[in-house]
């Protein structure tokens, strides 16, 4: 019998509110499945488990703020899990199959608690699902699920709610469109100035196209399902959080700072050229390239990837890049991309959306905001040319892209205009010294000349 | 451009002269008919001279009869000569319609390869002269709707000069446009011959902020709309199509690469013309390019009115192709 616990999401956290269960009692659990949904001072998580078996009795209510390392459930070993409700397996070898979800033998527009069995299901939908539908008013005879054997998931009653509470459209010419994605702009914040107030590619800014960005930020969405804050409003607290991890990184860090500036010619043409190639689905940013040569850069000068914990340091096991992603309302969240050093840039550029669309809607696992060993800042798409960040404790060392932007440069003793990037590190200086981070920029500096490498 | 030294000054009615005689000169199987070619010299004065050089027989006048004659020349192509048939007027080519689509068009397609057809086709288009309705249409979309043909229609000396001897050689049926209105437009021509090539569309005139797109009888007025665009600080691009089929959508695109906004300009009506597909061709294959909405500037959807005023209100003008891209450019 294991206890599933209130997590530690990060260095600066001491306690956690439950704001929801995701699974029921005797629902069957593997290692890696979200079970609960959790805010902190600093953001709201969803929860794994981290052992297979089934969920066993409850000990707190959603609501109840508990310290780090409480209990919050049982886990019953997997011999345990006895009981499967009809199609509810997250990952049956044999699904049941449901009654088709657009025939429910009875609607029920306000479901009241489920009758054990489940006559009248829709697509095989639990407890959890109605509430959820019930909370967000969401029709669920009208859902068309998504999930294995027509089951209605969490992520369909989102998607359902989500298009009920959109915004109007934008009105934007295509090119503003493509040129805003290319540069990580979210349409709905620019004023358009063509006819009817049109948003045109000029409105959108950038006149250099392909500036570092980071991804685009998902459409305008609606409120976030939980906790109840109206979209674009900072979580309680969050301006706390980052107040009290940022005073104890500038109290307790050393920081030493460097900067150089690196020409992206090779790099731009390349992007441009596998852009012009591939689908629009696939298009990368400039983000992709300085990411991935950023994590392999900290492959090369492990001294920087790490932590300092007990007055010593440990290196990092694998380089996992914390990426500062700006949330609408104000405050700031750095989830990570796993291995991102392994990852080829397709695949970088897709965790990056996902992890930035995810982390502006809400919807983040515990595993993806905490144990980076090092923290990548891009303040490129606000304009800026030059980022000197601050350290996320434990780590020691923060890198900073400021914006790709066309600049005299001198070649081959020869003066022309290139894209340039400049790429700062900040780096604790109990860690490490000058000529280590210098070591690391060079290294940043190189890769970015063979982005075919990378 | 070269220098004026190296140039003479011509005529479009001059420079399609010069094309013929050319032709005929270094070719025996060349000859030209139509209604009126031969001893009134063109009802346009284009062949004027031709048959006192080549003779009746090479020059031949015909009856007024677009489907027999036209029927004749696909009769001779198909025999191995390369005729020249001249119609009066696009309206009037109606009447030998079937002939270049139903014959023509197919004949190759229709033997399994064995049947071309080496035929030229040349008529007059476009209104502006105040011939009326019967004599002022702008049909160019119906042929460039047919498959196994070639669409050409000549805007600059240069073209009208050197745009036969590539259609000639061309082993399918090509249908040549003369905008009525240019026949008189004079300006300097290099004698020697250039290469013309059919298959591309010509920027006649670079620029970043706009494309103006056109071809034929239009194209004065593109240089003209540009100019008042330069004056008002909108630096235009005009594109001339030059080759209606196969529409050479590439140079466009790459045009609308440059400047992200189109404005097309046919004298046509807007409805099923060549500048419909041509705003088509931009959704499909220029989206993610365009800064505004596609422009046309179209003849109105009437019969060309007989009087001048309303003549003029009838087809694109200058000051509305500057509307346009004022519109466009925002």
């Amino acid at each position: 019998m294991g206890e599933f616990t209130m997590p530690s999401l990060g260095a600066d956290m001491d306690e956690g509110t439950l704001v929801e269960w995701l699974v029921a009692p005797g629902d069957p659990l593997r290692k890696g499945d979200p079970v609960a949904v959790v805010e902190t001072a600093k953001s709201t998580i969803e929860v794994e488990c981290f052992e297979s078996g089934a969920m066993g009795r409850l000990l707190v209510e959603p609501g109840a703020t508990v310290p780090v390392g409480t209990p919050l459930a049982l886990i019953e070993p997997a011999e345990g899990a006895r009981r499967e409700p009809e199609g509810r397996g997250k990952r049956q070898k044999h699904p049941v199959t449901p009654p088709a979800p657009q025939e429910p033998a009875e609607p029920e527009p306000a479901p009241g608690p489920e009758p054990a069995g489940g006559d009248g299901e829709v697509g095989g939908t639990g407890p959890l699902i109605r509430r959820l539908a019930e909370r967000r008013g969401v029709d669920l005879t009208a859902l068309h699920g998504t999930g294995p054997a027509g089951r209605v998931t969490r992520a369909d009653i989102e998607r359902a709610a989500t298009d009920t509470a959109r915004s109007p459209r934008v009105r934007a010419t295509p090119l503003a469109r493509r040129r805003a994605a290319e540069l990580g702009v979210d349409l709905a914040s620019v004023t358009g100035t063509g006819r009817d107030s049109v948003i045109r590619a000029e409105d959108v800014g950038g006149a250099a196209p392909g500036g570092a960005a980071p991804p685009p930020p998902p459409p305008p969405a609606a409120a976030s399902v939980r906790p109840s804050r109206p979209p674009g409003e900072q979580a309680p607290g969050m301006r706390q959080a980052i107040a009290r991890l940022m005073t104890r990184a500038n109290r307790d860090i050393p920081h030493y700072y460097l900067s150089t500036t690196v020409d992206m010619a090779v790099s731009m043409d390349w992007l441009h050229d596998h852009n012009r190639r591939g689908p629009m689905a696939e298009r990368l940013l400039p983000a992709a390239l300085l990411l991935k040569a950023a994590a392999l850069a900290a492959r090369e000068v492990p001294a920087l990837n790490g932590f300092w914990t007990d007055d010593r340091f440990t290196a990092g096991e694998g380089v996992h890049l914390g990426v500062a992603v700006s949330l609408r309302g104000g405050g700031l969240i750095a989830p990570v991309l796993h291995g991102a050093d392994t990852l080829d840039l397709p695949a970088l550029m897709g965790a990056l959306k996902d992890l930035v669309t995810r982390a502006r809607t809400g919807r983040l696992r515990g595993s993806e905001v905490s144990d980076a060993t090092l923290t990548v800042t891009n303040l490129g798409d606000q304009g800026v040319e030059t980022v000197f960040g601050v350290i996320h404790p434990p780590q020691v060392a923060l890198v900073g892209f400021g914006r790709v932007a066309d600049r005299p440069w001198a070649v081959d003793g020869l003066l022309g205009v290139r894209p340039v990037v400049t790429v700062t590190l900040s780096a604790d200086h109990r860690a490490t010294d000058g000529a280590v981070g210098a070591r690391y920029l060079t290294a940043v500096d190189r890769l970015l000349q063979k982005p075919e490498e990378l | 451009m070269s220098t004026a030294g190296t140039q003479e000054t011509t005529t479009y009615r001059e420079a399609l002269r010069e094309a013929l005689r050319e032709a005929m000169r270094s070719d025996d199987r060349v000859f030209l008919m139509g209604e009126d070619v031969g001893r009134y010299g063109g009802c346009f004065g284009v062949s004027l001279g031709l048959l006192e050089e080549f003779g009746p027989d090479r020059v031949r006048d015909t009856p007024l009869s677009e489907s027999a004659f036209v029927g004749a020349g696909i009769g001779a192509a198909l025999a191995g000569m390369r005729p020249i048939v001249e119609i009066m007027t696009v309206n009037f080519s109606l009447l030998a319609l079937d002939q270049i689509l139903n014959n023509a068009a197919t004949l190759l397609h229709m033997s399994g390869g064995q049947l071309p057809v080496p035929l030229v086709i040349r008529m007059t288009t476009g209104a502006g002269r105040q011939l009326a309705a019967q004599h002022s249409h702008s049909l160019e979309s119906f042929y460039a709707h047919i498959p196994g043909i070639r669409v050409l229609a000549p805007a600059t000396l240069e073209d009208a000069r050197h745009m036969l001897a590539p259609a000639l050689a061309d082993p399918d049926p090509v249908v040549i446009f003369e905008h009525g209105s240019l026949y008189n437009a004079s300006g300097p021509l290099a004698p020697q011959a250039a290469s013309v090539d059919l298959d591309h569309a010509a920027v006649r005139r670079p620029g970043d902020a706009v494309s103006l797109i056109t071809y034929g009888g239009s194209l004065p007025k593109m240089f003209a709309a540009a100019d008042e665009l330069a004056a008002d600080g909108v630096d235009a691009e005009v594109v001339d199509l030059r080759t209606l089929r196969p529409l050479d959508a590439g140079t466009v695109a790459a045009s609308v690469a440059r400047t992200h906004r189109a404005v097309v300009v046919d004298e046509a009506w807007r409805t099923g013309s060549v500048a419909a597909e041509l705003s088509a061709r931009l959704a499909e294959e220029s989206f993610y390019e365009l800064d505004a909405p596609v422009e046309r500037v179209c003849g109105a959807e009437v019969p060309i009115p007989y009087a001048r005023r309303l003549e003029e209100a009838a087809l694109p003008q200058t000051a509305g192709i500057v509307a346009a891209a004022h519109r466009a450019v925002g």
